[in-house]
């Protein structure tokens, strides 16, 4: 699964697209991983842009919620931006927008957990 | 075959309290304003009609018990919550104290889908014939424990019914009461069990008190099989997902997003949530209702599966 990371100074912007249902959540698993293992204190932040996916099964959100998870445990910060349309609506109806900060874009995510990147996402 | 709930919460019975109540009885006079009532009919027409739910009734508070109708002499029942009192009951007012045949198959032997069977009054008429199936070796014990000293003033020994455990091996099939019956292993503490029930090509599964981990497909598909082309799933849907994966993680329950989900996989044609949670009342158990018919509206991709939630009383033709 092609994540399409954008790097914005201290951040990491992922993109998942299309469909991840039961057999698709080991593959964001699997695409996730490397940029977990660098969102800690002092390291990376990573936004989840989810503007372009379609659809994401409960196997998909428990792989959001580990990673959730695991960068709060090493102290670091995973947020989640762009919500649309039936991804909203899911993550409303399982109460995900309970578990994770959720930005309408970007850019207000970037605003609020980095100037930095904010700043770099600017510059173009 | 018509499944018949007599007790559709989990954990302990809850009941309504005044307030409660007192905010339906609010709700509907706000409503009925300016209506001409004048009648019990009026009343009873305007009721049904033009109340939501969660005014004109409630989903009730008894713990599991579920009735199978299957058109025979014999009775069905899964578990016995406290639901199994009204359900004993209503047997013997309307067809008398003995000569009575139950077959009731249990999830597990925790307090909730047990308790109703010290006030099951048929299990204590001589002429009656009780079976209690699962596949728990500790099932028969459970039930001696609940009735006996200190916990109940009459002890198991006084029930002058014949009653006896049978133990049932998970996915092999039997045929019980005119139904094939199958078994499967859940995920529960202390493992529970669901039952698939067919007759005559109409299928109705109970899978309650079941956790779904959602990190093995095999382990899902295999709910995925044991759903199949049901035409009923009654589902512990009792957590909001973020919750069942979460905090409550372990704690053995499902959520009404699985649930839609392996419907959906399955292909079943009707998913009834159930074991709802006893903090919810009636008002956020109808949001969860409506919150989950949408979600199957939005994720359907051609196969539409009917969402409904279990009240206490509530009926359904399959």
């Amino acid at each position: 699964m092609d994540l399409t990371p954008r790097r914005f100074a201290d951040t990491v912007v992922l993109h998942p697209a299309g469909r991840i249902n039961h057999t698709g959540s080991d593959e964001l698993k699997a695409a996730l991983e490397p940029f977990l293992a660098s969102c800690s204190a002092g390291q990376d932040q990573v936004v989840l842009d989810l503007s372009s996916l379609e659809y994401i099964s409960s196997a998909g959100l428990r792989v959001l919620m580990l990673a959730k998870k695991q960068a709060r445990a090493q102290g670091g910060t995973l947020v989640v931006a762009g919500l649309a349309s039936v991804v909203k609506e899911i993550f409303e109806i399982s109460k995900f927008t309970m578990v994770f900060e959720v930005f309408p874009g970007v850019r207000e995510a970037l605003a609020r957990i980095s100037p930095a990147a904010l700043a770099a996402l600017e510059a173009g | 075959m018509l499944v018949r709930f007599w007790g559709t919460r989990g954990s302990l019975p809850v009941a309504l309290t005044t307030p409660d109540i007192q905010k339906k009885l609010v709700a509907a006079l706000v409503q009925a304003a300016g209506r001409r009532l004048d009648t019990p009919d009026q009343a009873r027409a305007f009721l049904e009609r033009e109340l939501d739910f969660p005014v004109s009734h409630t989903f009730g508070g008894n713990s599991s018990c579920v009735e199978l109708e299957t058109g025979g002499s014999e009775y069905v029942l899964c578990d016995l919550g406290s639901g199994a009192r009204a359900f004993g009951n209503h047997v013997l007012a309307t067809r008398g104290p003995s000569g009575h045949r139950f077959h009731v198959f249990m999830s597990h032997a925790h307090w909730d889908h047990i308790m109703g069977f010290p006030f099951f009054m048929p299990a204590y008429l001589p002429g009656n014939h009780v079976s209690i199936y699962g596949c728990h070796t500790m099932l028969e014990e459970a039930f001696h424990r609940q009735n006996a000293a200190p916990s109940f003033p009459v002890d198991f020994s006084r029930m002058a019914s014949r009653i006896e455990f049978v133990r049932l091996d998970p996915g092999r099939d039997y045929e019980i009461a005119g139904l094939r019956v199958r078994a499967k292993l859940q995920r529960h503490s202390g493992d529970s069990y669901g039952y698939r029930f067919e007759q005559d090509g109409k299928v109705v599964v109970y899978s309650t008190d079941s956790e779904h981990k959602l990190d093995d497909p095999a382990v899902t598909q295999g709910f995925v099989d044991f759903f199949a082309a049901a035409d009923l799933v009654i589902f512990d849907a009792m957590y909001a997902l973020a919750d069942a994966i979460s905090v409550k993680e372990d704690w053995g329950h499902s959520s009404n997003v699985v649930g839609v989900e392996l419907c959906q996989m399955a292909r079943a044609k009707h998913l009834c949530m159930f074991h709802h949670e006893p903090i919810f009342d009636d008002e956020q158990i109808f949001a969860v209702l409506q919150e989950t018919q949408r979600l199957e509206e939005i994720t359907r991709a051609g196969h539409p599966v009917r969402i409904s939630a279990a009240w206490d009383g509530m009926e359904i033709v399959v």
